[in-house]
Parts: C-alpha cells; structure tokens; sequence
C-alpha cells in the first residue's frame, strides 16, 4: 500500500513561510500528515453534530435510549416469543439489546457517513479542509448514543441478575473495531454518493439488509459451520459476537471470527481511504 | 522573485459542460455504456484528447505574480473564471495544468457565513466557523473578545444565529474571517451584503490587513471599491488573463472596453444573450427622442434607454433594470421596470418586450457613463446581471451657466431651480 505523505501540495521553508505548491494532483495518495493537521476540526464537527442533534427534541438524548429500547422490545416479542429463536441460554431481551447496541451504532456510522459529504456539500464547495474529516466526524458522532444506551444494558443486567465480565473493558476495542468498518464503507460509499446519487437510496436498503446477515437478532451458531466463514466477512458479525461475549462472560471471545472481522474491516478502510483520496479532488466539481 | 508570495504559472481549468453542477446516476453511467459501448474503457483516453467541444476552458493559461503586501482587484464579467482562480487558490478544485506556488497561509472567504450553523450560538459559531476556516481553538480563544466587538453582537453572543438578522449575521461572519490573520486573504464579493456602515468598517478592515503586509486578492463588481482599496488590477475575460497593471487603469480599461459605443448593443445569437431559459437579454440602446439611435446624448435633452428581452415563462413581479456608472466604478443610479404602475401587478406572458426608460435632460453631467443591466423576480431568482453592456456619453452643449462656466464637477448635472430675494 503506498500511502503518500505528500499530496498534491509539499510544504516547505522559505523566508519562515510554508511554500503551498498546488497543482493537478496524479496517483492514490492520503496525506496523513494534513489530517493530522486538522484533528481540532474534526473535534470541532463531531461537537456541532452532537450540540445540533437534538435540539428542538422534546426528549433530547432519550431517543439514544428509545430507539435500541423499543427494537429490542419489538424483537423480543417476536423473534424471542413468537418464533422462539435461541439466544444461547441467556434472556431474550438481554441478547438482542446487546446485539442491538452496536449494531445501532454500526448501522448508523454507515448511514451519516455516506451521506456526510453531500450534507456538507455548501461546505466542500466553499472552503478548503481534508474531506475526510466530514466522514470521520459523522461516525464518530453516534458513539455517544452508544454510551448513553450501555447504561440501560447494564441496569438489565442487574434486573436479570447477571454480573458484569470482566472483559467488559475492551468494549471501546470493539467500538472502534465497529468505528473502523463504518467508516471504511462509509469512505467508499460517500465517494461515490458524490457522483451518483443512487448510493443515497440504496443504502437505508442495504443496511436493512445487513442486519439480517448479522447476529443480533439469532446466535451466530445457529449457522452451519460450512458457511460461517461467509457470514464473517460481514465485518461486524464477529464484533457484535466478540462484543455480547466480552460484557455477558457467557462464552469465551471467539478469536477466528474476530480476527476475519478485523482483517475485513482493516481492508475496507484502508481501501475506502485510498479511493477517498483518488477522488477527493473531484468533489467540489461535481458535488 | 525574493518578495514574491503567489505565483501563478499557466494555471487552466478545464470543466465539462452542462456538468459542472449536475451528477450521474449509475442509470447514466450505465445508458452511456450502452450506448457507446467501448466508451466506458476509452474514457480516460478521450477526456484528455477527445471532443473539446465537451469542454470549456474556465481559465487558460493565466500567469501572474503577486508580491507581499499588494492588495490585488481581480475583475470581470461573469463566467470570466474569477471565482474558478480564487476556488484554485483555496485549494477547493484543483487545476487541470498548471501549478500555483503560494508561500504562506491562505485564508479565503468565498462565501458569508460559510459551515454556521442556524441552531449553534454565535458563540459558538465562532468556534466552529474559525475551526473552519482554519483556526486553531487557542488563537480562536485569544481573539475572541476582539471577534466579538468587531460583529457588534455583544448582547446575542449566547442566541442562536437563526435569531440574528442578517445584517448581524454578516458581520459576525466577516469579523470571524478578518481576523483570521493569513499571510494572503483571499475575499470574493462578500462586500455586497451587510449596511453601508459596515461595508466601510470592512474595507478599513481589509486596508488594515493590507498595511501590515498582508496580501489580499478581491473580487468584487464593484468597481469603486477595487479602485479605493487595491493596488493592482487583473482583467479576465473568458478565462484570459487580458490586462494586470494599476487598479484605476484595469478598471477604466474593463469598463470601457466592456461597453460598446455605438448606441446600440444586440444579441442576434440567443445562445450568447445573457439570461436563462426563462428570460433573455436581446437588446440594450440609447435612443434620442426623435428615435435616432446614438452613442452621444445632449445634455439638455431627455433620451431613453431601451431593453429589449424575451420572456419563454410566464412570469409574475418580473423586473428589468439597469445601473448607470461612472467609468471609475461609481453607481449613479439604479432603476427597474417596476416603477411602471401598468405592470408592476400584471403577468408578463411569454414574449419579446421593450421596457423603456426616460431619463431627463440637464441630469447627468457630460461625460461617460456605463449601463449595467439586470433583471430578476424580486427574493425569488435573478436572471441575468450583464455588467457594462453599453457605454454612452453625454455632451456638453450649450446651457446659460455651462456656456459661462464650462463643465461642472459632479457626476450629474442637474438644473435645480433657484429662487433668489431681496431684503
């Protein structure tokens, strides 16, 4: 992977002032060191989302709480009574929220990422700042509900009288693992969302998709061995499994599938940043 | 070459036409494909070589310097590329060939206001604004108060800004970027809004950033303001580079050469006439009032400036209107069609119209004027805004006080009424 530390500009010394060279740029490249430039913006997006989310909401931060509350309720109703689907031992409800927390968080990250930079459009069109951050940001931006919705776990767990594991504490591992491949297909998604608009409509489909492809609702070894393989090269598969396991403690962390999640998700983001970077330069043309 | 701060080498961009600001859908894409079968590979291949047709140049070849300190007026028509090069400056689109060397940090200001965010305070707006354009959260906290007295907000500073008028909403906008302190600001026609107490306390601003050796490079349309503020000039003309050299001498240049003198200036190709598919300009003229069309006009006698346009929809609360400046830039006045109370309620149906102004005789001073004209649909679209379309003078001739004093000062001339008594 060549990532490029010089981009379409290179900075230099002259007379104590950085020299910009601008012109067209040729080639795959990310420049790593100006992202790094503009972390404070990036800090600065994920609070104007945050300040500006719910605002004029009657409820505020509650919905971070109703949305997995009232999914896991509706879920529990049907797939765990109705059609009695395994939760592998553990109560229904205390399965599907666990499930439910990250995937709300993933499936979210996807959605506001994809759709960040043709949100951001009078922005890109405008100033001048690495688009990635405008990705970056609207991921990072749901991690918030994921912690407000964590507590609720936690007070079923105590309903249900289930202790807390002790592995509990590599759930913000497994956050960012979840972070990592939102904003990979995140990246490639807004890119391409920039040229065609489809991507806009087909993505809330996908994503619904997706979510039967995932364990949250069912246990994933409810799947033939034969094909597991296939079902972790959804990348959040083995994290939301990993994820259920470390905070329940009912089953030990299972390391194969975690690792094929990582490695997919490693792959998408850093396939996605490259396409990102080849086509950044297009944006404020055709956006 | 030691106190060069932008260098500027056989910048071009080249755009597709039609798509600029439109987008694909895979449907396209895929229609295309099948259409042309082998376009779909080839695709690199004939962007670069292929139709140029397709394509227009929005800049060609430009080059030019810029030295520390110059405050630099870039001027011409619309579509002439100036908001491409200063788009290419800010590093929002890269250019086709060319480079730019720039040795400092940019600040641009494209547009007002650009990232605020209606719900956030102006408080906080200033953060997110100053993240924006590039600030740092320390600078930001260390010209806050400065920030802040500048907008004159003091009092709404914790009120979000879709409670601001927009007067306050510009200024807190521009006070942000002012003090951005970059080494070269680059300002696009921001000038256009906000009272005239504040356009002064702006361009003071912008004088002020000039005088501490910062660059500053200027779009603006209004031509008095380029002059009063700036050092050099740059004329463009349909991605050319036609002229740099000193403000007034661009300026005087652009004006003139912009308007045609002969009394008449026509669109017979309706593809070059500015407007859209919904209005098009055909015809600008000075008319004596005998109906002889004219570049030179009496000073004693009225005459009539004459639009001729065509309406394609029919359109409701349509104005047309024109400008008349001065050749150094300064707006005489404005005037649309409106003031006609036959039609101002009326619907225009589609058709080729006429609107014709009158303007008095002992009015306007004898010298060279310049008609810019417009036309639009008051709050809801502006159709076309053709600057310097036409030129006229106007004559001195005879006239009991000019006969014994020559030309007065002013740029008009009216004959006022004098009433005199004897104690």
């Amino acid at each position: 992977m060549n990532i490029d530390l010089l981009h379409s500009e290179v900075w230099g010394q002259k007379e104590n002032l950085p020299l910009l060279i601008i012109r067209p740029s040729k080639g795959w490249c990310v420049n790593l060191r100006e992202i790094w430039y503009y972390r404070e913006l990036l800090y600065f997006f994920v609070w104007r989302d945050i300040k500006v989310r719910y605002k004029q909401t009657l409820i505020g931060a509650g919905w971070a709480i109703l949305q997995p509350l009232l999914t896991m309720i509706i879920f529990t109703i049907f797939f765990g009574k109705i059609a009695k689907l395994p939760s592998e031992g553990i109560p229904y409800p205390i399965f599907s929220y666990s499930g439910l927390l990250l995937w709300t968080y993933f499936s979210s990250a996807v959605l506001n990422s994809s759709n960040s930079l043709i949100g951001n459009a009078n922005l890109i069109t405008k100033v001048y700042f690495p688009r990635i951050i405008v990705v970056f940001s609207s991921a990072v931006e749901g991690m918030i509900d994921y912690f407000i919705a964590i507590s609720i776990l936690f007070l079923m767990m105590m309903f249900y009288k289930i202790s807390l594991n002790l592995y509990v504490i590599i759930t913000p591992f497994l956050l960012f693992l979840a972070f990592l491949s939102a904003t990979g297909i995140g990246l490639w998604l807004s890119a391409l969302n920039v040229k065609y608009r489809d991507v806009r409509y087909a993505i809330p489909f996908f994503v619904q998709l997706l979510l039967f492809t995932t364990p949250v609702i069912y246990p994933s070894n409810i799947i033939s061995e034969k094909f597991r393989w296939l079902f972790y090269l959804n990348p959040i598969s083995g994290i939301i499994d990993a994820h259920r396991a470390c905070i329940l403690g009912y089953k030990p962390i299972d390391l194969s599938s975690l690792g094929i999640s990582i490695l997919v998700s490693i792959f998408l983001f850093i396939t996605g940043a490259l396409y990102f970077g080849r086509t950044e330069r297009l944006f404020a043309d055709i956006i | 070459m030691s106190d060069t701060i932008i260098e500027v080498k056989n910048l071009s961009k080249r755009y597709l036409i039609g798509k600029r600001e439109s987008y694909y859908t895979l449907r396209d894409t895929i229609v295309d494909t099948f259409k042309k079968p082998l376009r779909f590979f080839y695709r690199s291949k004939t962007n670069i070589e292929g139709k140029t047709d397709n394509y227009i140049w929005a800049l060609k070849n430009v080059s030019f310097e810029v030295k520390q300190g110059e405050v630099v007026g870039i001027i011409g028509r619309n579509g002439a590329g100036k908001t491409t090069l200063l788009k290419i400056l800010s590093r929002i689109t890269e250019p086709t060939e060319g480079y730019v060397k720039i040795w400092g940090r940019v600040g641009s200001l494209l547009e007002i206001g650009t990232g605020f965010h209606p719900e956030l305070t102006g408080r906080e707006n200033i953060y997110l604004n100053g993240a924006i354009l590039g600030m740092k959260k320390v600078e930001i906290d260390r010209k806050f108060d400065e920030i802040v007295s500048f907008a004159e907000i003091e009092k709404f500073i914790d009120t979000p800004v879709k409670h601001y008028s927009s007067g306050m909403y510009v200024r807190l906008a521009f006070a942000i970027a002012a003090h951005l302190e970059p080494e070269i600001l680059i300002v696009d026609e921001v000038l256009a809004v906000g009272d005239i107490e504040f356009q002064k306390k702006c361009l003071g601003k912008m004088d002020d950033v000039a005088k501490r050796g910062r660059t500053v490079l200027f779009v603006s349309h209004n031509m008095a303001a380029i002059n009063r503020l700036c050092h050099l000039g740059i004329l463009l003309d349909k991605g050319v580079l036609k002229m740099m050299g000193s403000a007034e001498n661009v300026v005087a240049s652009y004006l003139s050469e912009a308007a045609k003198s002969e009394g008449e200036r026509k669109w017979d190709d309706i593809k070059d006439a500015p407007g859209n598919d919904k209005v098009r300009l055909r015809a600008v003229r000075v008319r004596k009032l005998n109906g002889e069309i004219t570049s030179v006009v009496d000073i004693r006698y009225p005459f009539y400036i004459e639009i001729e346009y065509d309406i394609f929809v029919p359109l409701l609360n349509f104005q047309i209107g024109y400008q008349l400046q001065t050749l150094d830039g300064l707006v005489v006045f404005s005037t649309g069609d409106i003031e006609n109370k036959d039609w101002c309620q009326k619907q225009k149906e589609p058709g080729r119209y006429v609107s014709r102004c009158e303007v008095p005789g002992m009015f306007l001073n004898s010298m060279s004027y310049v008609i810019t004209v417009g036309a639009n649909v008051r709050g809801i679209e502006v159709f076309f805004h053709e600057e310097g379309v036409l030129k006229f003078d106007v004559a001195q001739t005879g006239n009991l006080l000019l006969e014994r004093y020559g030309r007065l000062p002013g740029v008009i001339c009216p004959s006022l009424r004098w009433d005199i008594f004897k104690k």
